[in-house]
């Protein structure tokens, strides 16, 4: 952090500049983005020389709003989703300094992608029952060696990194025994194998860690403190979607609002009731993330955060059922079940059958609803905890 | 899309809205818990004039939406909502939706000097005043039959469910010669009580045989005031609707805390969790929207229209569900006549009718938002 922090005006000075120096238009990309790296502008809530400026968070906004009015290329946040709002900021807080030298500026250019290896088989919303192992080869600072087998992995295809969490005791209570590391997807032993998903893509995978050799250079925390770690991953996870900003009408609900208008053939007094509805719901979601972003720049966070990505994984199921129904005979209709691999997860593209089945997706993928539910009701609301024997168990002899 | 793009509203309260909000809160603990509103309705007189004695003129509430010009405090909506969400959260019977809003919003739209004689008095709170129009009278629904002049003044017809029309001292009687405010005492006037389904908002039939009246306004700028005035009380509407329903969340995650059975806080099962969650993410969703509202009334935005109709589709409906949950998760004591749930469950409902249902405010959403019906 700098002495004082930088004010609106004082960034919107230095987007000026940095504009000036690399005009939009006649600056290739790359060249562009590092640019914008080096003026401390990517993420301006981080510290100078890592691409930030230790400015309030809050102020991103306006910088955001400054580059895009001028036209200036961005590093395709869709496409490095993972890594911007999950890798990067873990790193951050946990990283050594040569760790976030190493990984930052890369990460943010969208050099490189990242992938979440969190996920098993055997552990989903219960993600501290995890199995995949850790052993280190040798003494302190020796390799470490990994076998486990990973599940929904999304980008493992696309991914140069991953951010992995794995079992180094067994012997000690679930929480309590787990590490986290960055995985090279390059590594030998690493195989990663599409896992086709119901849109007919595989956007998932699932991964096989093999004898995986990882230098302990490459440990994220201390050993044994990988759950503490992986919830800063979890919690930046979840606020990574509350904070962003629509136009009224925008997502999911446009597509069908602009069927209903272009094509009155389709219309029907039971699907306008109900479209009426949604459209008034998605109104409001629009509105209370408004008040949330207002509520972050005044610096006092509302507990709203928590509850967005519940709202938008309903809303998106219902509007894209909606619509599915209101297209009729073209309704029946999937545009293609080509296996793809798509580069970058997309929740809203293509026909609107791909948007129903995609969106099955949003109340399961970062924390399904029901977890989110829970969550609310007990850091919100003040709700007892349901009674749990799983805490101070060792691992190695709990149910599975 | 060609409706009116979406204006920056601010979302928040500002600091002399949480004083506000500070000062009638604890005017209302101190002088309207629940076992006061309940010994009122039981009583003849639901209405404490003490109580708005010191909201209207203590406070100063009465003239938020009133220039100061004309005697009042030159505030505004975002203030009134505030005043309307501690009003909801008490389930206070104060007149404040019907005179405070809805009058004062007629006569502010007639601009002539006897209404502003008229505003003088209502901000001060020295006198009470209600639109003798139905509470369920909605915006952009067609007005009702005015009441009859044969001549001179002489005002005859009745209005059935008129809010608060007990407590009045004048009442806005629309005649087909134009607006009067009628003395509610004045020889030809009859208010006859209903019986209500909510018992913090008292209803009255208004005959009027013969009534005189001071002429405020032409038929066309009465029409004109009434209309406005209606958009107005449906937008702060949705701020009490919002107060209601956090009272109603607040005590029941209280109560599910501290209740056990099967060895345990009832609140500590998944069903309940997830059930109060919900309804928790209603209520933060209620108060976005309500705030919206009272921002885009307070600026004159030209989307208010819009922002209103979905403030009152969507926050009608999280109060009934929050008052419907409250009484049953509160179990046989949400059914009793004790426990305050009932006074919030019957406002709500009552609510959820008075200036326009959800369905009617969304066929104003499918106006505004070019969604033509079938
Ligand atoms: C599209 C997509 C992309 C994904 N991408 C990744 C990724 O990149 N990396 C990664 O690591 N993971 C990823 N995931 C995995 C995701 O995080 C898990 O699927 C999720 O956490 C749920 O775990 P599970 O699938 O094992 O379901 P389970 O935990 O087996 O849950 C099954 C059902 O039981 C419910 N349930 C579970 N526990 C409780 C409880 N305590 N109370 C009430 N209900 C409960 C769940 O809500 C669910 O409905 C992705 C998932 C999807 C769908």
């Amino acid at each position: 952090m700098t002495a004082a922090a930088p004010t609106a005006d004082r960034l919107l000075a230095r987007v000026r500049e940095l504009l000036a120096a690399h005009p939009p238009a006649t600056t290739g990309r790359a060249a562009f983005l590092s640019a914008r790296f080096d003026a401390g502008l990517a993420w301006v809530h981080y510290p100078e020389g890592l691409g930030g400026l230790g400015a309030p968070r809050s102020l991103q906004a306006v910088v955001d709003a400054e580059l895009e009015a001028a036209g200036a290329p961005d590093n395709d946040p869709r496409r490095i989703g993972i890594g911007l709002g999950m890798a990067a900021p873990t790193i951050l807080a946990y990283g050594t300094e040569e760790q976030k030298r190493r990984f930052l500026r890369p990460l943010w250019l969208g050099e490189e992608v990242w992938c979440q290896l969190f996920s098993e088989p055997g552990a989903g919303s219960d993600l501290a029952a995890l199995g995949t192992r850790a052993v280190r080869d040798g003494e302190d600072d020796g390799d470490w060696v990994v076998d486990g087998q990973k599940v929904w992995t999304s980008s493992a295809h696309t991914a140069r990194w991953a951010i992995l969490i794995a079992r180094t005791d067994p012997a000690l209570p679930k929480h309590q025994g787990i590490t986290y590391f960055l995985c090279d997807m390059t590594a030998p032993g690493v195989e990663v194998r599409p896992l086709r998903q119901i849109t007919g893509e595989a956007e998932f995978n699932e991964v096989f860690l093999t004898g995986v050799r990882i230098p302990d250079a490459h440990r994220l925390g201390e050993v044994g403190q990988g759950w503490a770690v992986a919830r800063t991953t979890l919690m930046n996870e979840r606020v990574s979607i509350g904070g962003m900003r629509i136009p009224r009408e925008g997502g999911m609900i446009a597509p069908v609002a602009a069927a209903w208008r272009e094509r009155p053939e389709l219309r029907t007094p039971d699907l306008h009731q109900r479209l009426l509805e949604l459209w008034v719901e998605a109104e409001v979601a629009r509105l209370t993330g408004e008040r949330l972003r207002q509520q972050l720049a005044q610096g006092q966070p509302g507990p709203e955060g928590s509850g967005m990505k519940l709202t938008f994984a309903r809303l998106n199921q219902e509007i894209s059922g909606l619509e599915v129904e209101l297209l009729g005979e073209e309704g029946l209709l999937y545009e293609d079940w080509t296996l793809r691999r798509p580069e970058i997860v997309d929740f809203t593209g293509r026909d609107a059958g791909y948007r129903y089945l995609r969106a099955k997706g949003n109340s399961i993928e970062g924390g399904t609803s029901e977890i989110l539910l829970n969550i609310v009701a007990e850091r919100v609301l003040g709700l007892p905890a349901e009674p749990r024997d799983d805490k101070d168990l060792a691992w190695k002899d709990l149910a599975r | 899309m060609s409706s009116p793009a979406a204006a920056p509203l601010d979302l928040l309260y500002s600091e002399t809205e949480e004083e506000l909000r500070t000062a009638v809160r604890s005017l209302l603990a101190a002088r309207c818990d629940s076992a006061a509103v309940l010994a009122r309705i039981e009583g003849a007189e639901p209405h404490d004039p003490e109580l708005w004695r010191v909201l209207a003129a203590g406070i100063g509430a009465a003239g938020l939406l009133v220039p100061e010009k004309l005697g009042g405090q030159g505030a505004g909506h975002r203030e009134a909502a505030v005043v309307l969400e501690e009003l909801g959260r008490a389930a206070a019977p104060a007149p404040y939706l019907t005179s405070s809003v809805l009058a004062t919003e007629i006569l502010l739209g007639c601009e002539s000097a006897e209404s502003a004689d008229l505003l003088r008095e209502l901000a001060a709170g020295r006198r009470i005043c209600v639109p003798a129009l139905p509470l369920t009278l909605a915006p952009g629904a067609p007005l009702p039959a005015p009441v009859r002049d044969s001549g001179a003044g002489s005002l005859s017809g009745s209005v059935g469910s008129v809010a608060d029309a007990v407590c009045a001292d004048v009442l806005l009687v629309l005649a087909d010669t134009g607006l009067y405010a009628v003395p509610a005492d004045a020889a030809g006037v009859s208010r006859t009580p209903l019986v209500a389904l909510d018992l913090t908002r008292p209803l009255a039939t208004v005959h009027l045989d013969g009534a005189a009246g001071t002429r405020l306004a032409d038929p066309a700028t009465a029409r004109a005031a009434i209309a406005g005035a209606l958009l107005s009380g449906a937008g702060l509407l949705a701020s009490e609707q919002l107060g209601i329903a956090e009272w109603c969340l607040t005590e029941t995650v209280a109560y599910l805390r501290t209740r056990h059975q099967f060895n345990r806080p009832l609140g500590s099962f998944q069903a309940i969790k997830h059930r109060l969650a919900r309804l928790w993410l209603d209520v933060a969703s209620a108060r976005a929207a309500a705030r919206a509202a009272a921002d885009a009334l307070a600026t004159g935005a030209a989307d208010a229209p819009l922002t209103v109709a979905v403030a009152q589709a969507y926050c009608s409906g999280v109060a009934v569900r929050a008052a419907e949950e409250c009484v049953q998760l509160h179990g046989g004591i949400g059914m009793t006549w004790e426990h305050p749930a009932h006074l919030y469950l019957k406002r709500a409902k009552a609510d959820s009718l008075a200036l326009g249902t959800a369905g009617h405010h969304r066929g104003l959403v499918a106006d505004f938002a070019e969604l033509a019906a079938p």
